[in-house]
């Protein structure tokens, strides 16, 4: 008898068969390879240098060795034993408020000026060339400058971020804004709607679903640049997690890291997904 | 007042568009001169790029004209206002409200002190005229091109404009619809006495709903050329109308100045003795001199099927 299985179905059985390779050419991988001893040194020697055993063990973690961990920090991920072991819910806590804190505040500047900019010919050409000039600057590179000026590592992060979030936001708002239908606005001008009224209730849904899309681009800016702001900056945070662990030669616990670092990303783009949806229309 | 002056008053109308290639502007139409009164339906047709839109935006207030001014109810129209409801031709609904959000909206912006029952309920009033009754949830995308103009209509009537401005509203229907909308549009214009200035490129549709058709010719310097008085009586039904004695005479002549008339008036208008105001055709005058041919297109009256079947 044959079933006949549905696309998502297939789908799901090759991404779980993708898995299968992954782990499998990953334990191979890290296989303990064979040492060969030399039988004049001595056992007690080769012990200390951890050849003791007649099979080393890759520095690398396995599979098993990284359920293990998962396991253990996603059982506890709140503890706090001080500066440099904190549980990874603590480090990824204080990430996403960094995050949250330079996004907010970008969205704050960046809607409104994005709708003046997008409201105005006049304005629009008097903002851009500033706009093409700090769009493609490294955000990193405001670091220093932050750190001279604002005196706080952390203050700082959230800067960084504010500034990779503000572009994509700011452009997206202009562009939806610049680009409401004609036919929506005359609509409104013939019913003698007040500006207030016009910019809430046609410019702002009709611009809505662009500006979701840049707020998206904004996020996903602002997770990737949030590791590299908090290894620079140091103290709290995933970033500095990572950093620490590679510092304290733990592949395992950077592993471990990456991949919580791809969880949240995931599910902060999902979050922008489901609202996209939501101020989404069909015309 | 309004007994003396024509409800609307277009007075010397002329519109010029800075030339693209930096020569002198070019002027899309001018002495444009007609008056509308209260209850009238006129409808304009004439060939695209004669200004027929420009005006109606003049007359929204949506765009203005290069000279020349227009007068409603005795002030002069300035601006967009309540008082001149648009029915566009692309619906202009917008896809992320509700049919009855979309009423309620230009309810709302009409009577923005009234409260949210009596808003509702004003609207759903305007909904049922249109036969939306039961759609009211759905959002425009989930309506066919009918039905959305219907919205549109809905939206138009609800906040009970002194005129109504149509820009080639069907002219993305298809041809049964679009004969259903015109049916209940003439019964709504009956009921509400609504003023109405339309415009159409379908001659059947001029004559269904008009009073009077503004015939323009062709631009640059585009005019109005000739008024054709629709003596057709009301009310009037799709399926007979062209039964009646005046209904030949107008097409022909509608169908005649669109195909060749339009394209001559510009180079008349130049002439010494170029008339100064549109020509005004009125088929009365026409039909009691030369009935014949009226009655040799009028379709035999019966039922000639019946001799089929016997033979």
């Amino acid at each position: 008898m044959k079933t006949k299985l549905s696309l998502s179905q297939k789908a799901g059985l090759l991404s779980l068969g993708l898995l299968a390779v992954i782990l499998l050419v990953w334990q191979l991988a890290t296989l303990p390879e064979a040492k060969v001893v030399a039988a004049d040194v001595d056992p007690e020697y080769a012990a200390l240098m951890g050849g003791g055993a007649a099979r080393a063990a890759s520095s690398f973690p396995t599979p098993a060795a990284m359920a293990q961990t998962l396991w253990d920090k996603l059982s506890h991920p709140f503890y706090d034993n001080g500066p440099n072991d904190k549980g990874i819910g603590i480090q990824l806590a204080y990430s996403l408020a960094r995050v949250l804190g330079g996004f907010f505040l970008a969205a704050v500047v960046a809607i409104p000026l994005g709708f003046a900019i997008g409201n105005s010919r006049m304005v629009y050409q008097a903002i851009n060339p500033y706009v093409q000039l700090l769009k493609p600057i490294s955000p990193l590179a405001w670091m220093p400058l932050a750190l001279y000026t604002i005196k706080d590592a952390s203050a700082s992060a959230i800067f960084v971020i504010f500034i990779c979030s503000l572009w994509p936001m700011l452009i997206n708002t202009a562009h939806g804004v610049a680009n409401v239908r004609k036919d929506w606005l005359d609509v409104s001008r013939t019913l003698e709607v007040n500006p207030l009224r016009k910019a809430f209730r046609v410019i702002l849904p009709a611009a809505a679903p662009t500006i979701l899309t840049g707020m998206r681009i904004s996020m996903g800016i602002a997770w990737l640049v949030i590791v590299a702001a908090e290894m620079l900056v140091g103290g709290t945070g995933i970033g500095y997690f990572v950093w620490n662990e590679w510092n304290n030669l733990s592949l395992t616990n950077v592993l471990f890291a990456i991949l919580m670092i791809g969880v949240v990303g995931m599910a902060l783009d999902s979050v922008f997904g489901v609202l996209g949806k939501r101020v989404a229309y069909q015309e | 007042m309004s007994a003396i002056h024509p409800f609307l008053q277009v007075e010397n109308l002329a519109r010029a568009y800075p030339s693209p290639t930096g020569g002198d502007a070019i002027t899309v139409f001018d002495h444009v001169n007609f008056r509308i009164h209260k209850g009238e339906f006129v409808c304009v047709t004439g060939h695209s790029g004669c200004g027929k839109s420009t005006i109606l935006n003049i007359l929204a207030g949506l765009d203005s004209a290069t000279t020349g001014n227009v007068f409603m109810d005795g002030r002069e129209v300035a601006g967009p206002s309540l008082d001149r409801g648009v029915i566009f031709q692309g619906h202009a609904l917008m896809p992320w409200l509700t049919v009855q959000e979309n009423v309620e909206f230009a309810v709302k912006s009409r009577w923005p002190s009234r409260n949210k029952q009596k808003i509702r309920a004003h609207a759903m009033r305007y909904i049922e005229l249109v036969g939306l009754k039961g759609a009211e949830h759905k959002k425009p995308s989930q309506l066919s091109g009918g039905m959305k103009q219907r919205v549109g209509i809905a939206r138009a009537f609800s906040i009970e404009p002194k005129m109504l401005l149509m820009d080639e509203p069907f002219g993305a229907l298809d041809a049964l619809t679009r004969g259903v909308i015109q049916d209940e549009l003439l019964k709504i214009c009956a009921e509400t006495q609504q003023t109405v200035f339309m415009i159409t490129h379908d001659v059947d549709e001029a004559i269904l709903l008009s009073d009077r058709i503004m015939l323009m010719s062709n631009g640059p310097h585009a005019r109005i050329a000739e008024i054709v008085n629709n003596t057709l009586p009301r009310p009037r039904e799709r399926s007979a109308i062209h039964k009646q004695v005046h209904y030949y005479p107008i097409r022909n002549h509608l169908v005649d100045f669109l195909v060749s008339r339009s394209k001559q008036f510009g180079s008349l208008r130049d002439a010494p003795d170029a008339p100064s105001s549109p020509t005004v055709f009125d088929p009365a005058d026409l039909i009691e001199s030369d009935v014949e041919p009226v009655v040799a297109h009028t379709p035999p009256v019966g039922k000639p099927h019946i001799h089929l079947v016997n033979a």
